[in-house]
């Protein structure tokens, strides 16, 4: 097999899940002449055959390998490696680290290689991840809280960083909020600044009457603008999966308002 | 009437419109505005019928002097009417946008009054959004047919793309079903579109902060199956028009009979969805993949293949320069291969520069090996040992609902059977049968 180390696996790596520390689990790799059976993250659970190897985060080996990348593979390879470090795939790591040895030992043709296992499932996660963003720049809903525009979303692959130019191109003079609740980030905004960071839980208070208003009206058009009679649901389904929905006006319902209540009990 | 009430009825009115696109055009909000707008446009919301929900689509008023036969705001139908002030619907358009709702406004107008002034309330809308507002999201407007040129070109200052809609394919049928509407009026504001276009093209080569005239260009609809043109007559009008007028798009809409009218097909007719799908098929081979509307057609027959996509009908009437050697060919003919796409094209060519192709590298390309085996060869290698049987090979080439309709529609007079050559001869009746083909597949 082209690029795999000739050297058994038999050592797991452990870093602490930044992209500095996976550059450092690479550096290890060619350092210690070997390519570990699996590299996890800090919140791993144990239950490796093999040993486990600490990877600790060097800022100096991080920033070789990150200046290797563009220099010995590719910018388009570079791109590619930070993007998957995004990306839901399973085994992310252990698959960006055997790319990354077969790049440096192709060069800059290596991301041409259509038929390569690596290039093609990278290419595919990335492809997964780009779309994901892509869609929920159209999918998310936010509430207006006392002026802030807050959100929650739960996609796959973490998203925020591509959301956060897009929002920031949109509502330059807005605040938002957009809390990931399967990453456990947010991403903030005020005018002209933006910052993602780690969030543990995030409730949105409950929408007041004119909040409750524009979400009614919402619900009205989306129903009014289906044409009965070619009614799709499949179709529906492909191009807005089910894991959407939940998060969505249109198909979420507001409880009655504190008002109705008390008028219904009176 | 509260705002509730009048966005049900106005959106019930405009929902029969296909184009509900934000593509074209590149922006991002001003500070202290608010909206951008991203090329490849962004879907917000899919209704239940599978249709994209991107822009707010109302119109300003569903008031009506004219008496189209297809339309339901037409003049003689008993509907509820309703008009939004140009205010209520700006912050309407604003709240909504301001919650990610949507990407922008769709707006359109029952001609109420007369068409100029019909124009001149959307013109204050979109005035309002874009001056007051700081706008700068996506705003498709449809021009009124038979509106001033200065107005058209007004309307086409503030929004991002202009529409008129064809309606109908021929001059004829307009007669007949939109008597108040002539070819005349709906070409001449599309001719006024597209010299806006060109003239500021011109301006802003020679003055960098030129208004700019409905930047992503101009678009039309057209009606399919309420009157009798063949798909031939449907796609030879699209190519026209995407070449005399320099359209971004034209869209078909199956007709869906609102109106019992004696020259409509009844109520209740099921949509031709299916014939509308390979209109689709077609228009995207007309503007992605370089072929011209007479290629898809055989010598006499007036409308695509029912049970083949007209990319693998083409295939099929010219063996003779299949197969083609992946490694080898030229970009031109690697885009009219079935199961190849625009994309996987450009990504073979990329891909054999560093390596020559096999076919499971082909598949991870995103070729479609199920139909591009019988076209392709690999290294020499083709997918199959043995050739395949003329039969086997068109049961192949068709999806699994085409094969669904394929047999329901010819079991009777199966040892007919489809031929490459000729595309099956079916009696007038069954014809009109197989144009009113809905979804129940």
């Amino acid at each position: 097999m082209p690029g795999r180390s000739p050297l058994t696996p038999t050592i797991t790596y452990r870093y602490d899940g930044s992209f500095e520390g996976f550059l450092c689990c690479v550096f290890e790799s060619y350092d210690a002449h070997e390519l570990p059976a699996a590299i996890v993250g800090p919140d791993a659970p144990e239950l490796s055959l093999f040993g486990v190897k600490e990877i600790p985060t060097d800022a100096e080996r991080a920033a070789r390998v990150a200046r290797s990348i563009p220099s010995r593979i590719s910018m388009e390879a570079d791109a590619l490696i930070r993007h998957a470090f995004l990306t839901c795939l399973p085994e992310k790591e252990l698959v960006m680290l055997r790319f990354l040895r077969q790049g440096y030992r192709y060069g800059a043709r290596f991301l041409s290689f259509a038929g390569n296992e690596e290039v093609w499932r990278l290419t595919e996660a990335v492809k997964h991840l780009l779309h994901e963003a892509h869609l929920l720049k159209g999918f998310i809903r936010f509430s207006d809280q006392k002026g802030v525009l807050v959100t929650t979303i739960g996609p796959k692959n973490f998203v925020l960083p591509f959301l956060a130019r897009h929002f920031a191109e949109r509502f330059p003079e807005e605040h938002l909020l957009i809390y990931d609740e399967k990453h456990h980030a947010a991403l903030v905004y005020r005018p002209y600044e933006s910052a993602i960071i780690p969030m543990d839980d995030f409730r949105a208070a409950p929408p007041d009457e004119e909040e409750r208003k524009f979400r009614a009206l919402w619900r009205a058009f989306y129903d009014a603008v289906e044409i009965r009679p070619r009614h799709n649901e499949k179709c529906r389904m492909t191009l807005l999966p089910k894991r959407y929905w939940r998060y969505m006006t249109e198909f979420s319902k507001d409880e009655p308002s504190e008002l109705l209540k008390l008028r219904t009990i009176a | 009437m509260d705002t509730m009430a009048k966005l049900r009825i106005l959106s019930d009115a405009a929902k029969y419109d296909a184009a509900c696109t934000s593509s074209g055009a590149q922006k991002t909000a001003k500070r202290g505005g608010i909206g951008s707008a991203e090329a490849c446009g962004i879907c917000h919301s899919f209704a239940g019928d599978g249709r994209c929900i991107s822009l707010l689509k109302v119109l300003q008023t569903n008031v009506c002097v004219y008496d189209c036969a297809y339309c339901v705001n037409r003049r003689s139908n008993d509907a509820r009417r309703a008009a939004f002030s140009p205010r209520e619907l700006a912050e309407l358009v604003i709240a909504f946008y301001r919650r990610n709702y949507i990407e922008g406004l769709f707006l359109s107008s029952g001609v109420a009054g007369s068409p100029d002034a019909a124009t001149e309330t959307m013109i204050e809308t979109l005035r309002l959004l874009r001056e007051e507002y700081r706008f700068s999201g996506y705003i498709h407007a449809k021009a009124i047919p038979g509106a001033d040129a200065a107005l058209v070109r007004r309307l086409g200052l503030l929004a991002d793309r202009l529409s008129v809609n064809i309606e109908l394919p021929s001059g004829q049928s307009l007669r007949r079903l939109a008597p108040d509407k002539t070819k005349a009026a709906i070409l001449g504001p599309m001719s006024l579109i597209r010299g806006g276009l060109d003239e500021n093209r011109r301006d802003l080569v020679r003055f960098r902060h030129a208004p700019r005239f409905a930047p992503a260009g101009q678009s039309t609809q057209m009606i399919v199956g309420a009157t009798e043109e063949s798909d031939r007559q449907i796609l030879s009008l699209s190519s026209a028009l995407y070449e005399r007028y320099r359209l971004k798009r034209v869209f078909y809409s199956a007709y869906i009979p609102v109106n019992d009218a004696a020259t409509l097909p009844p109520v209740g007719t099921p949509p031709p969805l299916w014939r509308e799908h390979r209109l689709y098929q077609a228009d995207w081979l007309l503007r992605f993949y370089g072929f011209s509307s007479e290629e898809l057609f055989d010598k006499t027959e007036g409308r695509l293949h029912p049970y083949l996509d007209p990319k693998c009908h083409w295939a099929l009437r010219h063996k003779e320069l299949f197969p083609l050697e992946v490694n080898r060919a030229p970009y031109e003919l690697l885009l009219r291969v079935p199961g190849v796409g625009v994309k996987s094209a450009w990504r073979i060519t990329r891909a054999r520069r560093a390596a020559s192709l096999s076919w499971d590298a082909l598949a991870k390309i995103g070729v479609v090996t199920k139909r591009a085996r019988h076209f392709l060869i690999a290294n020499g290698k083709r997918y199959f040992d043995a050739p395949v049987e003329k039969d086997a090979l068109l049961l192949d080439l068709m999806s699994p609902r085409e094969r669904a309709l394929f047999h329901r529609e010819t079991a009777p007079f199966r040892q007919l059977s489809l031929f490459d050559e000729e595309t099956p001869a079916l009696s007038p009746a069954e014809r009109r049968e197989l144009s009113c083909l809905a979804a129940p597949l």
